[in-house]
């Protein structure tokens, strides 16, 4: 059997999938920037030497790279209902994406901190800089060039997982495309054009980060 | 509580959920293998061939880590279906895992080809090796040795990532449970004792990933 091609549908559709897109940047957006700043407090709290703190930080992070991004989704929109929580689709993406890049991006941020030795720190002490600034001009650069890359990757990832809104209702690029096809039922043709917006996303967030780390890590080895 | 329209969870239920168990066990493991022994493959083609030839195949092999998994099963088992070929939720879940594994493992196995200095590849050749000699008594030995924990790593997310396989109606864990949560109202318990069957896979995994990479670091 042959398959007949409709595209003319998917264009008249475009401006839907261009907003879904948006959707899908913003989502992954905003669960990179809330995922960085609880990581942060995370590794802190791993790194720290009372189990209070430690703990909690370590199941976080455990939970988080040992479970699949769809069991976390459905426990925010669903599990959470049992609490009498009930998520918006946005909000239960979201929050799924923030705990997973959270828990991912504590190691990296650990791994970060830890590959610079100890020595440096009582080096720049004994050449008279206080800890604010051993922290601000040696550690935190190096640091920051170390985990750059990875950042760069759990971005990526964000955008490719938030994909899975699909499966919630969510009127992300996915979530939007399913919606779209369901009416027209050019299942193939709808999917197609997904992919290769994703595909092009990935690839300009990928584009402008190498740009970006050439301006900022100019003159390093 | 309106809860009494619905059954709640029984032992009843064990079988079910076994099955979803057994069937994520079971995709799982034909991925990881099948795209293994692909990735080994591509990845050596890949630390092999000259630069064009590379660009080309790594321009197919990044389109798959790219785009969704989940847009990847939808696609696949569509075109399939539109073509008159419709297959079992099972084959072509494990076509499209195993490619995407296929995907992440040729770069795992390249790095570690690529880690074989050039000299001892030489110093065997003039030894008299031939250059499958080459191949199986110093390519793969040294090159495999030292990527077990990034092969791990892949391995574990293939198992995470076979959750997927649920949107084409695959009955895997995560599927049947949520058929269960549909009938019993009982999202919570059902969904804790999912997440952790896939900790008590992954968890051990990855201390024993983390152990020989320090082990071997040293």
């Amino acid at each position: 059997m042959e398959y007949e091609f409709h595209w003319n549908i998917v264009f008249q559709k475009m401006p839907q999938l261009l907003n879904g897109a948006f959707v899908t940047l913003h989502v992954s957006v905003l669960s990179m920037l809330i995922g960085i700043a609880i990581a942060v407090l995370l590794a802190i709290a791993k790194m720290s030497d009372y189990k209070l703190f430690s703990l909690p930080a370590t199941l976080w992070v455990e939970i988080a790279r040992n479970t699949p991004a769809l069991f976390q989704i459905y426990m925010a929109y669903f599990g959470l209902g049992a609490f009498g929580i009930h998520l918006s689709p946005y909000v239960a993406v979201l929050s799924a994406l923030v705990f997973v890049n959270a828990g991912y991006l504590t190691e990296t941020f650990r791994g970060g901190f830890m590959s610079i030795p100890r020595t440096q720190y009582s080096a720049s002490r004994s050449l008279g800089m206080n800890s604010v600034q051993v922290y601000r001009y040696i550690i935190l650069p190096q640091m920051f060039r170390r985990i750059y890359h990875p950042m760069t990757n759990q971005f990526v990832w964000s955008i490719l997982m938030s994909s899975l809104g699909i499966l919630v209702g969510m009127d992300e690029l996915s979530g939007e495309t399913q919606r779209l096809q369901s009416l027209s039922f050019r299942t193939l043709e709808f999917f197609m054009v997904a992919a290769v917006m994703y595909f092009l996303i990935t690839k300009l967030v990928l584009f402008s980060a190498s740009l970006v780390s050439q301006k900022l890590f100019k003159g390093d080895l | 509580m309106g809860s009494s329209f619905f059954t709640p969870l029984s032992w009843n239920d064990s079988g079910f959920i076994l099955t979803g168990v057994l069937n994520t066990v079971t995709i799982s493991l034909v991925a990881i293998i099948i795209g293994t022994l692909l990735g080994l493959a591509i990845g050596f083609i890949r630390a092999e061939v000259s630069r064009f030839s590379n660009m080309l195949l790594g321009g197919v092999l990044d389109v798959l880590r790219s785009v969704p998994l989940i847009i990847q099963l939808i696609l696949f088992s569509t075109y399939i279906g539109a073509i008159g070929h419709p297959l079992d939720p099972f084959v072509s879940g494990s076509i499209v895992l195993s490619l995407y594994t296929m995907a992440f493992m040729s770069e795992v196995f390249r790095g570690g080809f690529e880690s074989v200095q050039r000299s001892m590849i030489t110093a065997g050749r003039s030894l008299g090796m031939s250059y499958w000699q080459t191949v199986a008594y110093i390519r793969l030995p040294i090159g495999l040795r030292t990527v077990f924990p990034s092969w791990l790593g892949v391995a574990l997310s293939v198992i995470k990532d076979s959750a997927l396989v649920s949107v084409i109606g695959y009955m895997e864990l995560l599927r049947t449970s949520e058929q269960l949560i549909s009938r019993t109202q009982q999202p919570l318990e059902i969904l804790i004792g999912v997440g952790l069957f896939y900790f008590i896979i992954s968890y051990p995994l990855s201390l024993y990933g983390k152990y020989v990479e320090r082990k071997m670091s040293i």
